[in-house]
């Protein structure tokens, strides 16, 4: 098979409005007679819902927890980018496309990263005209900074809390379609299936997570909204219910799997205390322009710090190793998030990590408290430094942060076109849960622009082709096929509910995140991964057979709802291992050991990899099928990243 | 990591809305100080699991403050002892070794119990729905610079837009008022230019729905600002009866 990423002809510039030109329209009477399902309502999500509600379309849409305000959208912190040049520093589309396009590490398409630059200067618009009250400056215009390393100002944000504040100006507009009638909102139901019609998208299983409840819903066209998959690593600064459920059952119906290997590994987060961790905190990157990254030289003096004989202030200058600044005096503590990370488990794996379990390494603001004064220091991280202090009874006015890299982002998602549509015809994917336009490695502030782009302008005008297409024919719900999948779903929770085996579905969880993490995290071995594909298959194994599951199908059972997620996650984890696997070249959040630079550095091989790798589901313990989609270059000189 | 804590948990038990309910008592045995209230129940929990028995519902996801999913009501506080901060973000720490803790759901009539810890809170997003947005839609709006907002403003309607409607202020209420919540929402739009041509329909719709959600009326105890873990103002309150009365007169010119 032949995968079209159906990219228009025509200059970079042009392609996104010649398309739109090409695409069928729906005629605004006959839009009431579609259904379209959204699942998910994070950015992609109620932007989409709400975008496609107020065209005129039905929406149906669907999300797990309580409230549609909850997706894990609401958690980012630190901003969105958008090529505004409101502050006439050289920004513009062209540079947001190449500095997205060169952050990816040359591995997404140039059509689509270009679209996304050109439409972020929309998003903000519409959020200001919803009322997201975004960080200004006494003119009263809109203030705007610097953000992971760009060299423009070009990231809006709404002091820590740029995701909530997001969310809510799309939850808002959202719930005004739901007051008018033109979505119905299923808060606490989950879809565990998709429903394939001859070849097409037309329904989903959910259940209702209260009563258990399970239900289908028919719809012409499936958009699915559901976020990334980082918690297949068990521990992650994704929220506790992210997951892969509902991409990796589009999955097994036929839709590729795009990248799956490319995690992003954050830097900057609160390490590791004990095995009752159950997420992860991100500190924002935004610290690491005036806190200084160290570890002693020696690892004599890490193992005194650890037992706690020395402390991080009796450590003479001349005896800290600053790695960053060491290794990269050009770009130092501001070097991307993969490089900062790899050199943090390069200091820690060398027995010169701190903390008690060795395994971090200090931020410290003592220079820049000496140089800048305290008050400027808390004015500017007052609440991560309060956030850190709740966190772990230690004050990082007095002694250094520790901090140790943690699974953040996933990259990899199902393979869409052009047109956000997925392998299997009407079923489109949109936002975190995409292969997306960040190719290997994503820039900050760029997940929030790129959800927003998806929902509020791209699906609005693409679905409409595929609709039209189509015909406003009703769908027909007692196809044989909406039973049979529910059946299937059926038999998967009575499987569950009589294994009553002797392991919790958390133990299975984070044995599966250790295996993740060892093997395919940071730095990744042809030999490790060889081994950790061994130890999932075993893991999975015993899994079907050992795992409790308690309770009954008919009640909140969340014990029934994490075994179908990590049941899910632990097969996603060995596509993962094979993808990293497969790809013997080092890019962007994937660094190959075996492939690397004289100095240490990842080295990329675009003569064997410059593709997108897309998986096909081949049925149950077959290895899966890898199709190409060759990537290519016209506009962008691909060159090796370097930071030095 | 385990710890040294041992500590005994009065927890409210039921099984679903039409349940009666009750307390049941667990100990929680070595307890670390560094756990979060949430992971101290989350180790009970895999403890009952082993058991075959049913853990301990609780509402959370981001575990971070800021998706307001959790609630909890901890020795008679609303997301438990410290202030100005989450159930998911307090830690073990904050408690003694020893201690007998009790743990409750919201109780609010516009709150039913759903299982055990968890409610349904289902009645705040009506209200959003009822008023809570600028009606406009996708495209065709000015340039986000078009308006500029004096910074104070901007400011206060941010603090205002913070709240995580998580329902503490109703929890902790001795009327079971929505006031805090409705009012922080009300603002953040009536203080931006953007909210002006919706303002006074805005707060009708909006309190005509926390009526008939069946929530209290505000006494002024200012219990509410006192659990919020955003430190919600009551000055919010405020803003929101002057604009109701404002747009009852309004109405009847
Ligand atoms: C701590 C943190 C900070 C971040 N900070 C930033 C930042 O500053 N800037 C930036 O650009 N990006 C940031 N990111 C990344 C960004 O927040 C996410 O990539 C983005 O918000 C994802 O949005 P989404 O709409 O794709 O998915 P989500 O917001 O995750 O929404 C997923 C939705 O799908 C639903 N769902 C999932 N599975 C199912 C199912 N089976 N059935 C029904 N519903 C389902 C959920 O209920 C939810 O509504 C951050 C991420 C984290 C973890
Ligand atoms: S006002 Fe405060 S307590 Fe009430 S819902 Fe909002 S954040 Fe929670
Ligand atoms: S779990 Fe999100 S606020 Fe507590």
């Amino acid at each position: 098979m032949i995968l079209d990423s159906k990219i228009p002809e025509g200059s970079l510039a042009e392609k996104w409005s010649k398309h739109k030109f090409n695409l069928k329209l729906v005629n605004p009477a006959n839009k009431r007679k579609y259904t379209i399902i959204v699942v998910g309502t994070g950015l992609a999500g109620a932007s989409a819902a709400a975008s496609l509600a107020e065209l005129g379309y039905n929406v149906k849409a669907f999300c797990f927890q309580d409230s549609s305000r909850r997706a894990h959208s609401i958690a980012a912190q630190g901003g969105i980018n958008a090529a505004k040049n409101y502050r006439n520093d050289g920004d513009s589309v062209q540079r947001l496309f190449y500095d997205t396009i060169k952050g990816g590490d040359y591995r997404a398409r140039e059509g689509n990263v270009y679209r996304l630059a050109e439409v972020s200067v929309n998003i903000i618009d519409q959020c200001v005209a919803q009322g997201v009250p975004f960080a200004r400056e006494y003119g009263g215009l809109l203030d705007t900074r610097s953000f992971g390393g760009a060299q423009v100002s070009r990231t809006f944000y709404a002091k820590g809390q740029t995701g909530q504040q997001l969310l809510l100006g799309a939850y808002s507009v959202l719930s005004r379609q739901i007051n008018e009638g033109k979505v119905t909102m299923y808060d606490r139901h989950e879809m565990l299936d998709l429903v394939v019609v001859d070849g097409k998208a037309q329904g989903i299983v959910t259940r209702n997570l209260v009563s258990g409840e399970l239900e289908t819903h028919a719809g012409h066209a499936v958009l699915l909204c559901t976020g990334g998959y980082g918690n297949v690593f068990y521990l992650s600064t994704n929220a506790m219910g992210c997951n892969t459920t509902a991409i990796w059952r589009a999955h097994k119906k036929g839709a590729f799997f795009g990248n799956p290997c490319y995690t992003q590994i954050h830097p900057t987060c609160i390490p590791v205390t004990g095995d009752h961790q159950s997420k992860l905190t991100l500190m924002s990157e935004s610290l690491r322009n005036d806190g200084r990254v160290w570890v002693p030289k020696t690892k004599e003096m890490s193992a005194r710090l650890r037992k706690g004989e020395l402390k991080a202030k009796d450590i003479k200058e001349e005896d800290r190793d600053y790695f960053l600044e060491r290794k990269y005096p050009s770009f130092g503590n501001l070097v991307p998030r993969d490089v900062a990370s790899r050199n943090a488990k390069e200091a820690v794996d060398d027995g010169r990590g701190v903390g008690s379990s060795g395994v971090a390494v200090f931020l410290d603001f003592a220079d820049a408290i000496k140089r800048l004064g305290k008050d400027t220091i808390e004015a500017k991280y007052g609440n991560l430094f309060d956030m850190y202090y709740q966190i772990t009874d230690e004050n990082p006015y007095e002694q250094p942060m520790r901090i140790y890299p943690a699974v953040h982002y996933t990259m990899g998602g199902l393979w869409v076109d052009y047109n956000l549509q997925t392998t299997i015809p009407g079923l489109f994917a949109l936002g975190e849960c995409n292969f997306s336009d960040h190719g290997a490695n994503r820039l900050g502030a760029s997940a929030l622009m790129q959800g927003l782009a998806d929902g509020y302008f791209v699906i609005p005008a693409t679905v409409g082709d595929y609709l039209a297409n189509i015909g406003p024919k009703p769908v027909d719900e007692n196809h044989p096929a909406f039973a049979e999948t529910k059946k299937e779903v059926e038999d998967r929770i009575t499987k569950f509910l009589s294994l009553k085996g002797t392991k919790t579905v958390d133990e299975y969880h984070r044995e599966l995140g250790k295996i993740m993490w060892e093997y395919c995290g940071m730095a990744r071995t042809e030999e490790g991964l060889i081994k950790a594909k061994g130890l999932i298959h075993e893991l999975k194994e015993e899994f079907w057979k050992n795992v409790i599951v308690v309770g009954k199908n008919e009640e909140l059972n969340q014990s029934l709802e994490k075994a179908g997620r990590v049941a899910d996650f632990i097969e996603l984890g060995e596509l993962m291992v094979d993808d990293a696997l497969h790809r013997k070249e080092s890019c962007g959040g994937h660094f190959r050991v075996e492939s690397q630079t004289e100095e240490g550095e990842a080295k990329r091989d675009d003569e064997n990899f410059a593709y997108v790798a897309a998986w096909q589901y081949a049925g149950d313990n077959q290895p899966e099928v890898l199709h190409k989609e060759n990537l290519v270059f016209e506009n962008v000189k691909l060159t090796q990243r370097s930071y030095k | 990591m385990s710890g040294n804590m041992n500590l005994t948990l009065k927890v409210w038990r039921q099984k679903n809305a039409g349940d009666k309910g009750g307390f049941v008592t667990y100990k929680a045995e070595q307890i670390s100080p560094d756990m979060s209230f949430l992971e101290m129940l989350d180790v009970v929990n895999e403890g009952l699991v082993k058991k075959g028995e049913d853990p301990i519902y609780f509402d959370h996801d981001c575990r971070e403050g800021i998706c307001g999913m959790c609630s909890l009501y901890i020795n008679g506080r609303a997301h438990g002892p410290k202030r100005a901060i989450t159930t998911c973000q307090l830690h073990m720490r904050s408690f003694k070794d020893g201690e007998t803790i009790t743990i409750e759901p919201w109780r609010a009539a516009a709150f039913p119990v759903i299982k055990d810890l968890a409610v349904d809170r289902s009645s705040f997003d009506r209200i959003q729905q009822a008023g809570g947005y600028v009606s406009v839609n996708t495209g065709g709006v000015p340039d986000a610079n078009t308006i500029p907002i004096p910074k104070v403003i901007a400011d206060e309607a941010f603090n205002s837009a913070t709240c995580i409607q998580c329902g503490a202020c109703v929890a902790a209420c001795k009327n079971a008022s929505a006031m805090l919540f409705v009012s922080a929402k009300i603002s953040q739009l009536a203080l931006l230019p953007q909210g002006q041509a919706e303002r006074y329909q805005r707060v009708q719709a909006m309190v005509a729905q926390m009526d008939a959600e069946g929530f209290g009326n505000c006494t002024n105890t200012g219990a509410c600002e006192v659990e919020c873990p955003k430190e919600i103002s009551l000055t919010n309150i405020a803003r929101m009866n002057r604009d109701y009365f404002t747009s009852k007169f309004l109405k009847e010119e």
